[in-house]
């Protein structure tokens, strides 16, 4: 509160409006809207067609990809939680509407072809029919019990929030509530993740295994081609990551925002302060594993297919790197540490990049790509913390007023460090 | 010239025939006059008659019995058509005509007698039934050869597929077998057979009786037959007596209601239950304007309403009466299910009840022996892949997520030493330290290179081994591909240690068991006894202060992070022997070690093993439950391990005042 009252152009009790307190976030939203319509000009759906509705794809799912990473800058880079988990509950996300979408096709499929039987099908024999379709490829013809309400757009839609909310609010309760913190809680977070996408790896999960969902990219009922229905996914996804953003940069601001990267430097302080530290890490950890749910219910409609390895613990460590490259700490980083990895990832990944020959080597980049991102995530943790997003502060002559200039990264042993050299 | 000799042989006997058809019978070999005997039922070779000749032969105790029987079901005995003399043959090429002439040899003596032309001779086939009935017949020669080879073989061959007529022959032999071994093996076939086909009652029970405590599967396979049950049905309640084994209730697990009402329809008490496919048949049949039986087809969209149809369809005698399913529970409930032993005698069922309860009851506490060696073997690998994370993690708090890739490191270094030195003890032998030198050496580097600039930083320590660990992995995927590589495991590590037919463990495990005690011993003894230990010590407690006391703490982290660095190497042999060898071998491995680590409690060498072992057993014991499912078994341990830690954060055995602030 000291801040809106030593503030005369407000007067007392008033604060300013909160873009005007943040202007990046204004600046980034302007971005987002400015990127959004302009490949809506040049998309082949809508536009120009300069932009292939394949790299609209991309897009999309990049843009969902920048919303969990700003789930993980503000799980990690403003409360301290290096969450391995994150990516386990974008896949939940996913499957959840990916039940749906695979449900509604499968019924649609089934009906028409039973619509030329003699005589009209019962109930019983369409909802037999659609199981075994579905379930034909892990050997069974019934639905289990978690598709209950597949048949349900407006209940599937529910689990995509309630499902990973409810799994980051256990595991959080669990964890917070014995004080595992640091390493340990990211261990911990990481066995999560094994044991769900082992657990999804089982035939009988009820999830089609290791086959995972398909089709996904087909919205059942919308005969539409792909061109149109990919830039209704990147408007939703750029609507997500904009009202995302701004949600997110509303929590970390005011006096909760305080509170949390109180945590993040020193949990024991704040803890005597009478501040709940539990309570604050399990909000934080469920807010954002709901916001990863409905970046992944967007993100595999576009990708149209998910399976148990994409939810491996391998993602989530992904996660992190896109967080660290980007630059913890502040929203824009994340957004622009998952942008641009994951781009020059699919650039290089997907053989587009020319080889380098040495002449007595020839560097592939599909083979080379992830030696040289690991190395490259090694150098920008030992040497530029800040990440990319540090590059703003030249521009802007940012300083951490909050850590005495010496900005070391939010991490625990950080400060211990630098109280040490005091 | 043979050639030329043998077509003037033949000559001769084709001109001389009736020489050899004044041969009168009693100038014949003894053999020939018993095939002559026989002749008749030899030549219509028919399974069902030609026992009484093979019989004769076979108890005849001539010495070209054997030689009889074996080529005459290797289909070269050949009767002579003229006389119906059998020789056994030869082909002997062509004459000047391109005939195909045959070798004629004597059955008795095995001497050659002359060469003549084939289509003078009928060759003997027997078929596959009747060469059965001979190579039974042939076990009694090869249970007395005198080769103790031959005599094993033809037991196996007993063993495999028995018939009642070798109890007999078996029982003729036994007193006459001088290998020990043998005998012993004679003996148990014997009371097996007893078991199986002998008459007397008493017998049997005997033989059951005289396994008791018996774990073989021979034993089992043998008395299983016996206890065998049939289902049956009776109207009203189960009759008493005859055997009954138990009264089953339809819609129970051991007898489904569907099951239940098959029978009924197969001992013709009910009518068939007409399938939904069918019904729906029959109503699509009977379609007439747009209506069956006088309902809208539209309307037929429920299973209701198509019962109702068709009940409509019987009644005006369209189509047959059929149960529906609600029909089936009503008639099912006048019957009673029940099994029945198919044995004949009650005795000897009781006697192999017995015998087979007392059989599970030792087969549960021997798998249970098993399921603990498995477990045993599951924590040794643990420990071993989590050993070396315990010193860099446990002592030094370095959080090593590259230390999978140092496992990998190790195992392909085995694989490399492999294709250079052929033998593999030699390779194994070199390979050892070997991959120490190297996983030390990449330890040393990145300690020097990434760690001691992260040392207050934990988190980003993760985070920046985490990018070293990818790194490693796409680099072994580049060098080595990504196909699994072998490492072989010498031929003395090669077999299993088997306590019995249950309790067995292979020898690598038992191994990678000793390996781990090993690897615990040298921990122990470098950490507790020596200068270096105790400078670990110091530098993890109280950096300054050590550096003070003229440690060089930088010297000491780069050794001891080698050091667990190295051992990860070592794991990575022993690993690599019983596993294949991928780039993703150690991210297997990662995640459960930390478990391990973190299980047991952080800094200390015993909670590691505690950790391990208590993950072992638990992962086993789960996958007893549930065997066909491992994945399940992951999930649930991983589940469980969570749980765990929420009471006791700090590990099985924490440390306690400022070591654990350290």
């Amino acid at each position: 509160m000291t801040a809106t009252t030593t503030n005369p152009a407000f007067g007392p009790g008033r604060r300013k409006p909160f873009v005007m307190r943040n202007p990046s976030v204004l600046v980034f939203l302007a971005c987002l809207a400015i990127f959004t319509v302009g490949v809506t000009i040049l998309s082949e759906g809508f536009g120009i067609g300069v932009i292939s509705t394949s790299f609209i794809k991309t897009l999309g799912k990049t843009l969902c990809l920048c919303l969990i990473a700003v789930a993980m800058d503000v799980v990690w880079g403003y409360t301290g939680i290096l969450s391995l988990g994150h990516f386990a509950f974008f896949g939940l996300g996913g499957y959840a509407i990916g039940m749906w979408l695979m449900y509604e096709r499968t019924r649609l499929i089934v009906a028409e072809s039973m619509s030329n039987a003699a005589l009209p099908p019962t109930p019983e024999e369409i909802s037999s029919g659609i199981a075994t379709q579905i379930f034909g490829v892990v050997g069974a013809s019934e639905f289990p019990p978690i598709w209950a309400f597949a048949h349900s757009l407006p209940l599937q839609l529910l689990a995509v929030v309630l499902v990973p909310g409810l799994l980051a609010l256990v595991f959080g309760w669990l964890a917070f509530r014995s004080r595992v913190t640091g390493v340990y809680l990211s261990i911990l977070t990481q066995a999560m993740t094994l044991a769900l996408s082992l657990y999804l790896f089982q035939n009988d999960s009820g999830l089609r295994g290791n086959n995972g969902l398909s089709g996904l990219q087909n919205l059942p009922g919308v005969t539409a081609s792909q061109d149109i229905v990919s830039m209704w996914f990147l408007w939703a996804s750029a609507f997500a990551l904009g009202a995302g953003y701004l949600l997110c940069a509303w929590v970390v601001s005011g006096k909760f925002g305080s509170v949390i990267r109180g945590i993040r430097d020193d949990e024991a302080r704040v803890r005597f302060l009478g501040y709940s530290v539990e309570g604050y890490k399990l909000f934080v950890f469920t807010f954002t594993a709901v916001i990863a749910g409905i970046a992944g219910a967007l993100y595999y409609p576009q990708a149209g297919i998910i399976n148990p390895a994409e939810i491996a613990p391998i993602a989530s460590i992904y996660l992190a790197v896109w967080v660290a490259i980007g630059g913890r700490g502040r929203l824009y980083g994340a957004v622009i540490g998952a942008a641009f990895v994951s781009l020059v990832s699919t650039y290089f990944t997907g053989g587009q990049a020319p080889s380098i020959n040495l002449g007595f080597y020839t560097i592939n980049w599909v083979d080379w790509w992830l030696i040289l991102l690991g190395l490259t995530f090694v150098l920008v943790t030992l040497f530029f913390p800040k990440g990319i997003g540090g590059l703003f502060d030249l521009i802007t002559d940012r300083r951490s007023p909050d850590r005495h200039g010496a900005d070391l990264g939010p991490d625990q042993g950080a400060l211990r460090e630098k109280e040490a050299e005091e | 010239m043979t050639r030329l000799l043998r077509l003037l042989a033949a000559c001769l006997f084709a001109l001389l025939p009736a020489a050899a058809m004044a041969q009168d019978t009693d100038d014949l070999s003894e053999i020939q006059a018993l095939l002559q005997e026989h002749r008749e039922i030899i030549e219509k070779s028919s399974r069902r008659t030609i026992g009484p000749a093979i019989d004769a032969i076979a108890a005849s105790g001539l010495p070209a019995a054997q030689d009889v029987l074996e080529r005459w079901q290797a289909r070269e005995m050949w009767q002579r058509t003229d006389d119906g003399l059998f020789f056994f043959t030869e082909e002997a090429g062509e004459d000047a005509n391109g005939e195909d002439l045959l070798t004629l040899f004597d059955i008795a003596t095995g001497e050659e007698v002359g060469t003549v032309l084939e289509d003078d001779m009928d060759q003997l086939k027997p078929n596959s039934g009747i060469r059965a009935m001979m190579g039974a017949a042939l076990v009694r020669f090869q249970l007395t050869d005198p080769n103790d080879r031959v005599r094993n073989r033809a037991l196996t061959a007993i063993e495999r597929d028995a018939q009642d007529s070798h109890l007999a022959t078996l029982r003729s032999v036994i007193a006459e077998e001088t290998n020990p071994a043998i005998a012993a093996r004679m003996a148990r076939l014997e009371r097996l057979l007893t078991i199986r086909f002998g008459e007397d009652d008493a017998e049997r029970i005997e033989a059951i009786e005289s396994f008791s405590g018996d774990l073989g599967v021979d034993l089992r396979a043998t008395l299983n037959p016996l206890v065998q049950t049939e289902l049956r049905v009776a109207e009203g309640e189960a009759p008493e007596g005859e055997d009954v084994a138990r009264v089953l209730r339809p819609g129970s697990e051991a007898l489904s209601k569907a099951d239940a009402y098959t029978l009924l329809v197969r001992e013709e008490l009910a009518p068939p239950l007409i399938s939904g496919d069918d019904q729906k048949a029959a109503l699509v049949a009977n379609i007439i304007d747009g209506q069956v039986a006088g309902i809208q087809v539209a309307d037929l969209n429920t299973d209701d309403a198509r019962d109702l149809a068709y009940a409509e369809l019987v009644r005006q005698g369209a189509v047959e009466a059929a149960a529906t399913e609600d029909e089936i529970d009503e008639i099912i409930d006048g019957y009673a299910f029940y099994e029945v032993y198919t044995a004949t005698s009650p005795e000897v069922v009781a006697a192999a009840l017995g015998a087979l309860r007392s059989i599970d009851t030792k087969v549960a506490v021997n798998q249970f022996l098993d399921l603990t060696l498995d477990a045993l073997s599951l924590a040794s690998i643990y420990f071993l892949a989590a050993i070396g994370l315990a010193i860099t993690f446990g002592v030094m708090r370095v959080i090593n997520m590259a230390h999978g890739e140092f496992i990998m490191m190790g195992a392909y270094t085995g694989y490399v030493v492999q294709q250079i030195i052929p033998n593999y003890t030699a390779s194994i032998a070199v390979a050892i330290p070997l991959a120490f030198v190297v996983t030390f050496a990449a330890g040393v580097a990145m300690e020097r290179l990434v760690i001691r600039w992260l040392y207050h930083r934990p988190l980003e320590t993760l985070l920046a081994t985490f990018g070293i660990s990818i790194a490693l992995q796409q680099l072994a995927k580049n060098i080595f591909g990504t196909q699994a590589r072998p490492l072989t495991s010498p031929d003395w590590l090669g077999g299993a240690l088997v306590f019995n037919d249950v309790v067995s463990i292979s020898y690598i495990r038992v191994a990678i068991f000793v390996l781990a005690l090993i690897f615990l011993g040298v921990f122990l003894f470098i950490m507790n006894r020596t200068r270096v230990g105790l400078e670990v010590r110091a530098v993890t407690q109280n950096p300054r202060m050590a550096a003070s006391m003229g440690i060089n703490p930088d010297k000491i982290n780069m050794l001891t992070f080698g050091l667990g660095s190295g051992i990860a190497g070592i794991a990575g042999v022993a690993i690599g022997l019983y596993a294949q060898v991928t780039s993703e071998l150690g991210q297997g491995y990662i995640v459960q070690s930390f478990m391990t680590v973190v299980v047991g409690g952080v800094g200390n060498i015993w909670g590691t093993l505690l950790g391990a072992t208590l993950i072992g057993f638990l992962q086993k014991f789960i996958e007893w439950f549930n065997p066909s499912n491992t994945l399940a078994a992951q999930t649930y341990m991983i589940i469980f391990i969570i749980i765990f830690i929420q009471f006791r954060p700090r590990g099985l055995i924490a440390l306690k005042g400022r070591a654990a602030e350290a």
